[in-house]
């Protein structure tokens, strides 16, 4: 059976408000839908920072005399649960997916435009009534994982709102993930191959599998949570016969996955971006969709390597062991594509080719730990200290968050029609990068010394490196103002960029910039070779 | 790939890219309804590590009678039958027959969450008595919200069958296969949910 598309039902963009009004409507254009997800994402960064900010305030010294410990608890729940929920998720799947995945296959828009608008529109309520239930007895104290029995012995009130925003933003991120599989798998262009599409496509196709195998998990898992906090079962209780490493091993089927869903479009994106910048062809397009599919399977099996100190049995600390340390090979595949699509490659020093730099530096870092941590020995000692929390934001920060600025300088041009300012771009850069390490690198002696995470008072021992950690905290907080400085200027009085300010080949810059509403004039164009830089670039278009 | 090979490709589709593609609302059912079953997967694994690795209290009542689940699986798989019959019907333009397969399979799910309701009301334990327990009323009321959910849908597709040539004809079955593959899907969830609750 086919669907005709009725020319005059899909001209009704008159009914649909014009300009800047669109962007708060119910609107079911994809690239509409992908900058509500950007904007609304990094408001809540904005949010989440600010409450970083205040846990590095407090941290620089020994004592808790900034806020009290319940409200640091608080603070570092609610600053975990945005960034993860509220900023890298949407912004890196819903906000770029959104906007690329259509053009890459060839398509008007998304498969399910409809089911589009209302996973975004899901979001902002549950991340304003996240942020509210502070003001409602305190918001959840748990941190990010809720663990049981913590979640249930702490203030109920604000560990529910957590648990109905959790499951909200949980049902977006299912939507969005049925979104991207149908139109990645069903909605290509004719012609055009699976095997021929930029590997963003890829990307979130793996994403999008995880998204739907795991997340609805994490939903049966947190209902269960809610009827121990609300009608007191012992799901989780022990005292009441229940098991809380049952919530853990389920928690963590969802929440392992749940960081390749955070990292796996970062390395879509930035394989979209290397190439145009070093003008070479992405190395090794086949291997780098094995890998993503190789981590994508492996992914589902690792969970309990976050589990080795509760309780685990021998057989299972081995297993799990050997398959999180497998997961090195694929994601060290990738690493040395990347390297290998800069290396002799005309290379210009920009914004988006700094930051992805910096995300392959600091990726490199962040997973060199986590083989570390992998290995049981040393994450015993290392377990709930700020080794784990410098490991973490190494994968997080320094790769996701770069990568999403890196795509944000470099797709500027096509969603606005303007170019940023260079200059303004790189002093982002250079202030972030040493920010972000000055901030987290420093961590790692921490946490081999025994800091533990999530406390608000430490050893003064430790002061002076804290110190160093919350001036880099700073540098990162400053960095954001040449950023927002940048946009906001750039928007109103950028120099035109032109529809292809890059000379790229993947097809969003094959139309103009800003693109019409459908996408193209005309038919879509056929681009089998998104990547064949190097050889008579000028004449295919 | 030269230029000519891929010049000639995109003639060749040109005839193709007509503004109209393929119907793919079945693929992202079915897509949902696979994320759907992994939070009964999840349910059941926390289910039978329960089972496994926690030892009831001394005294704890878990014993369940069969009749009633054993009357339920029937009801539930001559209703995915009847359904069935519905979208034969339909097929062939027979509105009033479809409408009334539909309202047959409606009746029974509603059989079944009756039966349901009776079995609660007299099982010997409550929701908070023991670990059992729980789990017990977590995954039959999980199960039975997806059937009340599915019984209120049948009737929403059987009121729109009441016009021959109206909403649902064989022109457009689909909202009646969606519904039919949704029952399905609880159907055979409850089959796994009787075997492992119950029989195990």
């Amino acid at each position: 059976m086919t669907i005709s598309i009725d020319p005059q039902k899909t001209n009704n963009e008159s009914l649909q408000p014009k300009g800047w009004l669109r962007y708060f409507s119910f609107s079911l254009d994809h690239k509409v839908i992908g900058i509500q997800y950007l904007v609304c994402g990094f408001l809540f960064y904005l949010i989440g920072g600010t409450l970083a900010s205040a846990i590095r305030i407090e941290l620089a010294s020994p004592m808790s005399d900034f806020m009290p410990r319940d409200v640091y608890n608080q603070v570092l729940t609610l600053h975990g649960t945005i960034m993860i929920f509220l900023w890298i998720v949407p912004v890196v799947n819903g906000a770029f997916g959104n906007y690329l995945i259509p053009f890459y296959v060839g398509a008007r828009d998304m498969a399910f435009p409809r089911l589009n608008a209302v996973a975004f529109w899901l979001i902002p309520p549950s991340g304003l009534m996240l942020v509210a239930s502070y003001f409602v007895e305190g918001a959840a104290q748990a941190g990010w994982t809720a663990y049981p029995p913590l979640s249930i012995t702490t203030p109920q009130s604000g560990q529910i709102i957590w648990i109905l925003s959790v499951l909200l933003l949980g049902g977006s991120s299912i939507f969005g993930g049925i979104n991207f599989i149908a139109t990645i798998i069903k909605l290509r262009r004719p012609g055009l191959k699976l095997m021929q599409l930029p590997m963003y496509c890829w990307a979130m196709l793996g994403t999008s599998l995880l998204v739907v195998l795991s997340t609805p998990v994490l939903a049966g898992t947190l209902i269960l949570l809610s009827f121990d906090i609300i009608a007191n079962t012992g799901f989780f209780n022990p005292v009441l016969g229940g098991n809380v490493v049952v919530y853990q091993h389920l928690f963590w089927f969802y929440s392992h996955p749940a960081v390749y869903i955070m990292v796996l479009p970062a390395f879509g994106l930035v394989s979209e971006i290397l190439p145009v910048h070093a003008r070479k062809p992405l190395f090794g397009y086949t291997t780098m969709v094995f890998s993503i599919m190789g981590i994508v399977v492996l992914g589902l099996v690792v969970w309990a390597h976050h589990m080795f100190t509760s309780g685990t049995p021998p057989w299972m600390r081995l297993f799990f062991t050997i398959a999180t340390a497998f997961i090195a090979v694929p994601t060290g595949i990738k690493f040395f594509n990347w390297v290998a699509t800069l290396w002799g490659g005309k290379i210009s020093i920009n914004s988006a080719m700094l930051f992805s730099c910096g995300f392959i530096i600091n990726f490199v870092f962040g997973g060199i730990t986590g083989v570390a941590l992998a290995q049981v020995p040393f994450d015993i000692h290392v377990h709930d200290t700020y080794f784990v929390v410098a490991h973490f934001h190494y994968i997080v920060y320094g790769g996701t968050v770069f990568i999403i600025f890196s795509s944000i300088y470099h797709w500027f041009p096509k969603v606005t029609g303007k170019m940023f300012n260079e200059k303004l771009g790189i002093l982002h850069f250079i202030i972030t990068f040493i920010g972000f390490n000055l901030c987290f690198a420093p961590q790692h002696w921490l946490g081999l010394n025994g800091m533990p995470r999530r406390v608000a008072e430490y050893d003064p021992q430790f002061q002076f490196v804290n110190q160093i950690s919350s001036l880099g905290a700073l540098l990162m907080a400053i960095s954001t103002i040449p950023f927002l400085i940048n946009v906001f200027v750039s928007v109103r009085n950028g120099k035109d960029a032109g529809d292809n300010p890059w000379n790229a080949l993947t097809p969003e810059w094959l139309t103009s910039s800003p693109p019409p509403v459908e996408n193209w004039e005309g038919e879509a164009p056929l681009v089998q070779e998104p990547y064949g830089y190097g050889e008579e670039i000028s004449e295919q278009k | 790939m030269t230029t000519l090979d891929s010049s000639n490709e995109i003639q060749k589709n040109n005839s193709e890219v007509d503004e109209s593609h393929e119907d793919f609302r079945m693929f992202g059912l079915i897509t949902f309804l696979i994320a759907d079953g992994m939070t009964f997967a999840g349910f059941f694994a926390a289910y039978l590590t329960y089972k496994a690795v926690n030892p009831l209290p001394d005294g704890a009542i878990y014993e369940l009678e069969l009749p009633i689940p054993t009357l339920n699986t029937i009801l539930l798989l001559v209703s995915s039958a009847t359904f069935h019959k519905a979208g034969k019907a339909l097929l062939k333009d027979k509105n009033s027959d479809s409408q009334k397969w539909l309202c047959f399979t409606a009746f029974l799910g509603i059989i079944f969450l009756i039966c349901q309701l009776f079995e609660y009301f007299h099982l010997p334990f409550g929701l908070t008595d023991n670990l059992f327990a729980s789990t017990f009323y977590a995954l039959t009321g999980f199960h039975g919200l997806h059937v009340t959910l599915g019984t209120l849908m049948i009737l929403i597709i059987a009121w729109q069958s009441r016009i021959d040539g109206g909403r649902l004809s064989s022109q457009n079955m689909f909202p009646l296969e969606a519904v039919e593959l949704y029952w399905h899907f609880v159907d055979g969830i409850w089959v796994i949910l009787f075997i492992i609750l119950y029989l195990l």
